[in-house]
């Protein structure tokens, strides 16, 4: 299946792209970051376990444990500093 | 509750498609004072903003207003140790304006308020410059000054802003801190932002 990756601040600036197509298996959050992992640098630093990086499926702040759909918009960034 | 879905459903409309950065500057979610509705207006934009007029607007023509209470967050020249030249905010257009629906909903189902009223700039701001603004108005002073506190609790770990400064020794993101995730926590909402 197809879904949209966005990067955002400092995970973007790492991996050089505000966002991407990514054709994965991955059934859920926590498996198609480890799939980006697995592809080497700058995914691999970027997202590395132990990295405090967040999650969103469609907009909303997610768990690793959500399950991935066709079409959905997953996005990755450093925790929130707004305010 | 009838309120409260009213407001989701305002969101959710208007915040289905996914923007670029640029087209979503200064875009705003606004309802016109109708005062059977709570009025509500959420922008993000790289404009400043005048907390009096915002106020003004909470107020206007809604006789049932007795108390507005509004926070304002500034940039300051000094963090984490570091002169700050400057700083530079991020967020996620889209999925900001989505997070404080969300929060505004929130605010509606747990307290006894009217209006609310939330800016918040993006793009290059300087020491001494006025970051966001919330405002709420109610009928009596506790529960704009609680929503208040909750609004900002939430949005410091909830909302997908992320600030860069600039200082002496370079640029540097900003940290998310442990304290903030505890603010939220007060209200028995879970952060895991920090």
């Amino acid at each position: 299946m197809k879904i949209t990756v966005r990067y955002f601040a400092s995970v973007r600036e790492a991996l050089g792209i505000g966002s991407e197509t990514v054709e994965t298996r991955a059934a859920d959050l926590g498996a198609l970051r480890d799939e980006l992992i697995a592809r080497g640098e700058p995914h691999a630093g970027a997202l590395a376990r132990g990295k405090a990086v967040r999650m969103a499926l469609d907009q909303v702040m997610s768990a690793e444990s959500a399950p991935l759909r066709e079409g959905q918009e997953v996005a990755f960034f450093p925790p929130v500093t707004g305010g | 509750m009838a309120l409260a879905s009213r407001h989701t459903g305002a969101f959710a409309s208007k915040d289905g498609a996914v923007h670029g950065a640029e087209e979503d500057m200064g875009r705003s979610l606004s309802r016109c004072h109708n005062p059977a509705m709570p009025s509500t207006r959420v922008s993000i934009q790289t404009a400043d903003f005048d907390l009096a007029q915002e106020v003004a607007a909470l107020r206007a023509e809604d006789k049932r207003v007795g108390a507005v209470c509004s926070f304002i967050g500034t940039v300051r020249d000094r963090n984490d140790g570091s002169a700050v030249a400057s700083m530079e905010l991020e967020h996620y257009p889209g999925m900001t304006e989505k997070s404080i629906g969300a929060m505004i909903d929130e605010a509606h189902r747990r307290f006894d308020i009217l209006g609310v009223r939330v800016v918040h700039r993006v793009g290059l701001l300087q020491p001494l410059d006025q970051i966001m603004m919330v405002a709420v108005s109610s009928a009596h002073r506790g529960q704009s000054f609680q929503a208040c506190e909750f609004l900002m609790d939430y949005l410091k770990t909830q909302a997908p802003f992320w600030k860069k400064e600039q200082t002496p020794e370079g640029a540097r993101w900003v940290d998310a801190r442990v304290d903030d995730d505890a603010a939220l926590a007060r209200w028995g909402i879970e952060a895991r932002n920090a």
